[in-house]
């Protein structure tokens, strides 16, 4: 069974999947994409008209096996590698504004 | 004597072995075209350097007679391959700067074949785009023109339009494109070329930039279908390294290309022909079923009963996959960082991603949260999932009655840039004929088949079965061999 399709979004609501999204927009934009996302959000809910009684939403598009591979160390000391594109990295670390007083 | 550059990947690598030319005659042929092809702004970065690198190296290997694949071949790598050592960007201005420590598996692959790199080629920012109008570094400008005297700049289709653009215009004879929901064949389509994407997990996704990873392939453009069959070859194979990667042996595709047709039986699905189809698209596509008749293929009516469902299945799934993988842009490991001054963690992240990203990215990013997000989950994303199973099913059944389909690839020629901007959803139903079967994962591949009355070129879509690239591969030489396409864009830029 399919939950009632949610009613058209408001601004509040665009504001709210932007914060979720972590994209800040000022008011004009988050307005002007109100009626945006109401309309591709309003296309899309013709799929609510659909019976996928008895069908398993699809996992996989072409069947493939999960491989497992030994539980063994297959990379690493890239250190510098890894930090070589941070815009800030110190000491080794990767470096961001501090989180606690 | 022959300009190098009008010359196919086959017919390079063949000259190149035969001692008719050298690689680094073919090399700085392509150079010079690109070095001259600034106003198609095809190009995010040009490598010049590192395609004669390759030529020489080519020279060399042939006079060890230690000769790959493709060696003496120069080709164009989209960027969204990740190139060690080489600014690899989306086309989004959230990885300018980003250089990769380490080489796409796909790339590795074509370099370690031979290959030479004349450059990164500009698309759709993060593929996300059907016109190549969403790179933050500009639109890709299509060399084609309408007849007439109309200068106005058209599509090179998207997102692999930098692709596109630069094969028609002869900047590379080849290209790798990616294709999500239609990003090799619409812009193969829209500028006159042909290009495939292989069967989900054909090509390994490891180090491609992620937009929709369930429906992500890499795959070949060029401008004959043997060109195809080749780069493919190099392309395909599995690679532990990515999960849905299939391991299977790579068909030998160039040495089982055969255009006799004898045998197999094409699908026609009569729910790609909607009232109102552009009649020329309708004429070309009659041709092409006349064609695969010439070439002994039979031909049947099939039913795919929830065409009309894939599109919106598509922007929800694409989306919900593209916001779970865009999440990685924070501005902390890679990319662009935005920090104004006193701003937290969480600010830094909202700040980053809103000057990172472009607004198309931004709304399929929102789209994608919305329907992730509590209480709509199941409403969009698991419905969208089984209506995907139904779309996958169709194509089952529609092969039980035959071995390919044929259908066109876009529902017009190339368009004006700016003509579909303003409205995201008539610039998403330009893929409703390609969208179909990257949700089912199948192989499919646009070849040109003639221009409309604007002397624009038109594309058809052949789609076969899962791992079945040979008969896509052999329906589109039968359909090269009869439209006999020819037609080139006279040289403005």
């Amino acid at each position: 069974m399919v939950a009632a399709w949610p009613m058209s979004i408001d601004l509040q609501t665009v504001k709210k999947i932007a914060s979720l999204s972590r994209i800040s927009v000022t008011d004009a934009e988050a307005e002007a994409m109100v009626p945006e996302l109401n309309n591709i959000l309003g296309w899309v809910e013709q799929l609510g008209e659909v019976d996928v009684s008895g069908v398993e939403p699809m996992t996989a598009v072409i069947p493939n096996r999960q491989r497992l591979r030994d539980d063994v160390v297959t990379d690493g000391n890239v250190r510098d590698k890894v930090l070589a594109n941070a815009s800030q990295a110190e000491h080794g670390f990767f470096a961001v504004p501090k989180v606690i007083e | 004597m022959t300009d190098l550059t009008d010359l196919t990947v086959a017919e390079i690598r063949d000259g190149f072995r035969a001692g008719d030319f050298s690689a680094r005659e073919v090399a700085e042929g392509f150079n010079a075209n690109v070095a001259a092809a600034k106003a198609l702004n095809a190009f995010i970065v040009e490598t010049p350097e590192k395609a004669l690198e390759a030529a020489d190296a080519a020279d060399k290997a042939l006079a060890a007679g230690d000769v790959k694949p493709l060696s003496g071949v120069p080709i164009g790598m989209k960027d969204l391959f990740c190139t060690q050592g080489v600014q690899t960007t989306a086309a989004s201005h959230m990885l300018e700067g980003f250089v990769p420590t380490y080489e796409s598996t796909v790339s590795a692959k074509l370099w370690d074949a031979g290959a030479g790199m004349l450059g990164k080629l500009n698309l759709d920012q993060f593929a996300m785009g059907s016109s190549n109008e969403t790179s933050y570094y500009g639109n890709v400008i299509s060399p084609w023109k309408r007849d007439g005297g109309d200068n106005s700049a058209l599509a090179p289709g998207g997102s692999s339009g930098g692709s596109s653009s630069a094969i028609a215009a002869r900047l590379c004879p080849a290209a790798t494109g990616t294709d999500t929901g239609g990003s090799i064949r619409q812009p193969a389509a829209f500028t006159g070329i042909s290009g495939i994407k292989p069967t989900y997990g054909r090509c390994s996704r490891w180090g491609i930039v992620a937009f929709a990873s369930s429906l992500d392939q890499a795959g070949p453009m060029a401008r004959t279908v043997r060109d195809n069959a080749l780069l493919l070859e190099v392309m395909a194979g599995f690679d532990p390294k990515d999960s849905t990667s299939l391991d299977l042996p790579v068909p030998q595709w160039e040495a089982g290309l055969s255009s006799n047709l004898k045998g197999k039986t094409v699908g026609i699905p009569k729910e790609y022909r909607p009232d109102g189809l552009n009649p020329e698209i309708a004429a070309l596509w009659d041709q092409g079923i006349a064609w695969l008749k010439d070439a002994g293929a039979s031909v049947v009516e099939v039913s795919l009963p929830h065409t009309k469902y894939a599109l919106p299945t598509y922007y929800i799934i694409a989306p919900a996959e593209a916001s779970s993988n865009l999440a990685r842009y924070d501005g902390v490991r890679y990319g662009q960082r935005d920090l104004p001054d006193g701003a937290g963690l969480q600010d830094m992240y909202a700040a980053t991603r809103a000057a990172g990203f472009g607004p198309e990215v931004k709304r399929r990013i929102m789209i994608g949260t919305y329907v992730l997000s509590a209480g709509f989950y199941d409403a969009y994303y698991t419905q969208a999932q089984k209506v995907r199973a139904l779309i996958a099913r169709d194509f089952d059944r529609a092969f039980e009655q035959c071995d390919l389909l044929l259908t066109p690839t876009a529902p017009s020629a190339a368009f004006t840039l700016g003509e579909k901007q303003a409205d995201p959803l008539a610039m998403y139903l330009n893929d409703v004929f390609t969208v179909p079967a990257s949700l089912a994962g199948l192989p499919a591949m646009s070849v040109p088949g003639g221009v409309d009355s604007q002397g624009l070129p038109l594309g058809l879509q052949i789609i076969g079965k899962a791992l079945d690239e040979q008969t896509v591969l052999n329906a589109g030489l039968a359909i090269e061999e009869r439209a006999g396409f020819v037609a080139r864009p006279d040289k403005w830029w």
